[in-house]
Order: structure tokens, then C-alpha cells, then sequence
């Protein structure tokens, strides 16, 4: 079974060509429709509402804003506020949520290399829920006069179970088990769950508001939300980004990764952290918004392979033209009225969800 | 480069695995680590690749391993796994690429270099055509040698293999071993491995050590350790031993005959 030929010489350059740079192409193919559907939800997101607002114009006022680009959209000044101060806002909120549950979502399956793993794991949706339901029953939105309290509340309940889950699964300055960190969480959702309903029941006046934020939606006034959300969202995705070689050196399992010169329990923190605090902070503008986190980044494993050189990125393009389009449809299915945002994450996506698993079985 | 142990114990669950081990492996040669199952072996392999706590020392090389770096270590020494984990979906390439990591930096960045490495060894283990298979479509025999190409991608002085053929047909543990033993003189690696099948242990090793109830039972050539004797003490079976010019010992393992 031996070979003679153990040099490089020209087998290793032509396998060179075909290995290295073909899948580096496949790669950015994909890069690039990714990409492409932020840009196409991006237009669509603002182009639709109760003032229709033809694409090619919306195309150009974008185009517009682009540096050394100078066109004429010939829009309005009253179309063009309704696409800067009012369209756009939800857009861009739309666009980096969506981002950042795909993407700690695509995170946390690869930390814990779990596929069931979603970015709500480790107690961040119990810990949101109460800190927004203490909030709203509080009346802190009447109390705080300069600013919306509800979405620092749920950001620091979501830190706070997330950071509980940790402590409690650490013994010893020793950092426990992937299956310890997620029982952990698994009883710290469950310790808040029961705190927040019981605030909740004994609240009932405030019961619709609470509710209603648990569901999920993007409403924006202005760029306010999106200033909050944007420091969060450039430390999740630079992390994440920086992390994706140790996550594929880490699916070989702890012990192995170990041998390989990683240091497993570093890379589990710093990932974890990163991807916690985009997923907090997400959840902190938008409420709890399901299924991103956890379809997202199996349907772009099912198309583009399973490294996350490739799963990360295109978890965080792909998410955020998915929760895009997801408001268009919430905003305008029921229009003047709007459906709950989670709910069209998940009628949409379970579908879809299924459609490629299927195809994946069958062929 | 050499390894040593030096009075090394390991305790896993209140159990005592690994008892006092004191045993040194020259630069260079082959030390097959034998004994029944439970025995402590793969404990002692854990040891060196620094997976599993223990009390004495241990040296890679001439420095102390608890000393030596993670990263360090993975580029001093590299380790087969008896069950290793294959990541779902992954192909033979990336896989095998995955043995260049201790070599690049914080991002676990693949370069060009490492890409070339990968692909030397993928055609020097006759794996070039397999490279885009998924690792999950392999046979038994091809993904153990998928396995043994990601430790030598690591390039390392010394190689580690914990059962590299358990699972394996005989014809396909030849394969895996005397690939092993050509590479060792092609490239001087130290090879340290535990192996069930005595018949073959002794064909491959140079050095030999007895493992049983966690202790060191013997060790030397493969002659002085594979005897009857010890084979009917420490596996309960009798077995018939032939010594070949070269040193190589053969072991036929006779039926246990009713009483």
C-alpha cells in the first residue's frame, strides 16, 4: 500500500489547485449569496410598508448614501424621512438581531456540539423574561422618564442567568462539563421561569404587555434601538468571527482538541461570552425571537458543509435577511396590525426547516 | 526524542489506574505497552498526552511535560485516539489539516504551508483519492489511516497510538502497523502504543512493557517479555512463543483445554 512519491513535487501542486483554492471558491459563492440576501431583504424591508415606495428608487437612495456614489432617487422629502427615520431603523434592528441569534445560535452548537443547542440555552430567554416582566410590572417606563428601562432590564436578567448557570456549574476554580453548564442552565431558566410567572400572576393588569414582549417584535423609534444594539453586535460578531478556526478544532471533542494544542475550556468561555452577550443584548431590543437561532445555522450546515469557517459567517448574513424578511411579512400580513415576529420565524421557518431536511435524506 | 516516566500514579474515581509506572523510551524506538483489559493502559497513554491528571513526573524530551505548554506539547507529541471523536459531515482533507493546528496561531488559521503538509502525507498513505470523501463513507481500515495521517500531518517527534487497530481485520492491522513501522525509520519517530493482540505486539515492538492491575509487571526486548509464563499468568492463557533471528517475537495462543 506504500507510494514512492512522498514529495510535494507536481502532484502536491495540482492538488493544490484543485483541493485548496476550489473549496475556497465553493466558499465564497456562498459568501457571496449571503451577502446578496442582505442587500435584497435590506431593499425589500424598506421598500414595503402602508406608503409603497418603488424598489429601484429605494435601490438608488442607497446607493445615494454610498461614499463618492451621487445619484437622484427623485424621492420625496416626506418618502425619503419615511425611509431614513422610519423604515430603515427596523431594517437595520431587523437585520443585526437576526444576525446575532444566528450566529451565537451557529456558536453554541459548535461550543457544546450539540445541534439542539440554541442561544436561549443557557437560561438567557428565563433571564430576559423576568428582568423585562419586573420591568413592566414595576412601571419603570413611567418612573425612568429619559429612556425605555424594559431593554436594559431583560439584557442584565439574561446576563444574570447566564453568568448563574456558569458560577453554579464551576467547582472548585475548576470549569465543569459541557453537560454540567447546560443542566445548570436548564435549572436556572426553570428558577426564573418560575420567579417571572409568579410575578405574572400576581400582576395580571400588566399581563398583555408582558406577553406581548414575550412573543417577540422589532419596533423601532428612530435609531435608538440600534445604537444600543450596535456595540454588543460588533464584539458578538468580531468574537465569533476570531473563533471559528478553534470551533472546528474543538469538533473533534475536548480531549482530542487538547492534543491538538488547544485549550478547550478557554475557547468554551470566550465563546460562550461573546455569543451570550450579542444573544442577550438581541433579546434585550426584540424579546424572545425562537427558531433563528436554531434553523438558521442547520440549514446553512445542510448547504454549505459543516466547517465554521463557513457556518459563522454565513449563520450571521443568512440570519439577518431571514428576521428581515420575517418583519416584512409580520408588518404587512395584517397590516395596520402587526403579528408577533416569533410567530412568523416559526411558521416560516419550520416549514422551510423541514423542506431541507428532507431533501438532505432523500438524496 | 526520548520519553520518561517517573513514579507516575493516577486515581481516577477513588481507583488507583496507573500505580508508580517508572519506564523510559529512547529516542527513536517502538515500546508496545501490553496487557489484559483494565490493565491501566490507556491511562497511561492519557498521561502523555496530558488528557488526565497524575501525581510523579514526566519528561518529553529533556524537559519536565508539566511545564511544557499545551501547544508545545501537541507539537512535541501526537496522539491517536482508541475512539476518536470524527466531527460530523467533515472530509478526509480538512479533517487531516485539523493535525497542523498546534502549528498556526490564535485563529487556528489554516496557511498555504499547512495545506501542502496535509497533502504530502494524505499521497504518502496512498489517501489522494479519498481527500473529498466524507469521513462517515470510509471502511473501518480507511478512516484508521485517516486518523494515523492527521497525527503525522502534526508532524511530530513522537507518535502516541492507543489501539490504533482495535476494530480492525487482521489483514487491515497489518497495514495500520507496518505503515507505522515505516514511517518510524523514514521519519526517526518515537512510538509509544498499547496493543491487545499479542500476536502481532511482539512482530512490531523493540521495547516492551507489561501492564497489569496498574502496575509495572516487566520490561525489556520483546523476547524477554513475551514468555509462556507470563502470558499464562497475567492473561490466563496458554500460548506457544517463537523468537525470530531478528528479535521478533510470534505468539500462537493455544485453546484452553477442559480439565
Amino acid at each position: 500500500m506504500m507510494s514512492s512519491s512522498t514529495g510535494a513535487g507536481v502532484t502536491g501542486d495540482r492538488l493544490a489547485g484543485s483541493t485548496g483554492s476550489g473549496r475556497s471558491r465553493l466558499g465564497g459563492r456562498w459568501l457571496s449569496a449571503g451577502i446578496a440576501s442582505v442587500l435584497i431583504a435590506a431593499v425589500i424591508g424598506v421598500a414595503t410598508g402602508p406608503v409603497p415606495i418603488p424598489i429601484w428608487q429605494v435601490v438608488l437612495e442607497l446607493l445615494d448614501r454610498l461614499p463618492l456614489i451621487d445619484v437622484d432617487s427623485s424621492l420625496s422629502p416626506a418618502d425619503r424621512a419615511i425611509v431614513w427615520d422610519l423604515r430603515a431603523p427596523r431594517v437595520v434592528l431587523g437585520l443585526l438581531v437576526g444576525a446575532l441569534l444566528a450566529g451565537s445560535g451557529a456558536a453554541y452548537q459548535g461550543v457544546f456540539r450539540n445541534p439542539l443547542a440554541d442561544p436561549y440555552l443557557l437560561g438567557i430567554a428565563a433571564g430576559a423574561g423576568l428582568g423585562a416582566t419586573i420591568a413592566i410590572v414595576a412601571r419603570l417606563r413611567d418612573a425612568v422618564g429619559f429612556m425605555d428601562p424594559v431593554p436594559l432590564a431583560a439584557f442584565l436578567g439574561a446576563l444574570l442567568a447566564v453568568a448563574a448557570a456558569g458560577t453554579l456549574s464551576t467547582r472548585r476554580g475548576s470549569t465543569g462539563s459541557p453537560a454540567t453548564l447546560i443542566l445548570a442552565g436548564v435549572a436556572v431558566a426553570n428558577f426564573f421561569t418560575a420567579i417571572q410567572t409568579f410575578i405574572q400572576q400576581q400582576n395580571s393588569e400588566t399581563l398583555q404587555q408582558v406577553f406581548a414582549w414575550i412573543l417577540g417584535r422589532l419596533s423601532t423609534a428612530g435609531w435608538g434601538e440600534v445604537r444600543l444594539l450596535a456595540p454588543y453586535a460588533v464584539i458578538c460578531v468580531v468574537g465569533l468571527l476570531l473563533s471559528v478556526g478553534a470551533l472546528d478544532v474543538l469538533a473533534v471533542g475536548e480531549e482530542e482538541a487538547t492534543t491538538l494544542g488547544l485549550k478547550p475550556r478557554s475557547i468554551r468561555r470566550l465563546v460562550l461570552l461573546v455569543a451570550s452577550l450579542g444573544a442577550a443584548a438581541a433579546v434585550a431590543v426584540s424579546g424572545l425571537i425562537g427558531f433563528v437561532g436554531l434553523v438558521v445555522p442547520h440549514a446553512v450546515r445542510m448547504l454549505a458543509g459543516s466547517s465554521h469557517r463557513r457556518v459563522v459567517p454565513l449563520s450571521l448574513l443568512f440570519g439577518a435577511s431571514f428576521l428581515a424578511l420575517a418583519d416584512v411579512v409580520a408588518r404587512t400580513v395584517r397590516a395596520p396590525a402587526e403579528l408577533p415576529i416569533g410567530v412568523i420565524t416559526a411558521f416560516i421557518g419550520a416549514p422551510f426547516f423541514l423542506l431541507i431536511l428532507r431533501r438532505q435524506t432523500l438524496s | 526524542m526520548a520519553v520518561a516516566w517517573s513514579n507516575v500514579s493516577v486515581v481516577l474515581g477513588g481507583r488507583t489506574v496507573l500505580d508508580g509506572f517508572d519506564l523510559s523510551v529512547a529516542g527513536g524506538s517502538w515500546l508496545v505497552v501490553i496487557g489484559p483489559n483494565g490493565a491501566g493502559k490507556t491511562s497511561l497513554m492519557r498521561t502523555l498526552a496530558g488528557t488526565v491528571a497524575h501525581t510523579g513526573t514526566i519528561r518529553i524530551g529533556s524537559e519536565d511535560a508539566g511545564g511544557i505548554p499545551g501547544r508545545e506539547r501537541a507539537r512535541r507529541l501526537a496522539v491517536v485516539p482508541q475512539h476518536p471523536v470524527i466531527p460530523p459531515g467533515i472530509d478526509v482533507f480538512d479533517y487531516a489539516l485539523l493535525g497542523r493546528s498546534p502549528h498556526q496561531g490564535l485563529r487556528f488559521s489554516p496557511s498555504e504551508r499547512d495545506r501542502r503538509q496535509t497533502l504530502e502525507v494524505l499521497h504518502r498513505l496512498e489517501l489522494g483519492d479519498f481527500m473529498d470523501r466524507n469521513l462517515d463513507t470510509l471502511s473501518g481500515g480507511e478512516r484508521q489511516r485517516v486518523v494515523v495521517a492527521r497525527a503525522l500531518v502534526q508532524d511530530t517527534p513522537i507518535l502516541v497510538l492507543d489501539e490504533p487497530t482495535s476494530f480492525l481485520d487482521l489483514g487491515h492491522q497489518l497495514e495500520v502497523l507496518e505503515l507505522i513501522a515505516e514511517l518510524r525509520t523514514e521519519r526517526s519517530l518515537t512510538v509509544v502504543s498499547t496493543l491487545h493482540d499479542l500476536a502481532v505486539a511482539g512482530q512490531f515492538a523493540d521495547r516492551m512493557a507489561v501492564l497489569d492491575h496498574g502496575r509495572l509487571i516487566a520490561h525489556g526486548s520483546p523476547a524477554e517479555v513475551l514468555t509462556p509464563e507470563m502470558i499464562s499468568n497475567h492473561w490466563g492463557v496458554h500460548a506457544h512463543t517463537d523468537v525470530a533471528e531478528d528479535g521478533s517475537v510470534t505468539v500462537t495462543v493455544r485453546r484452553r483445554q477442559q480439565a
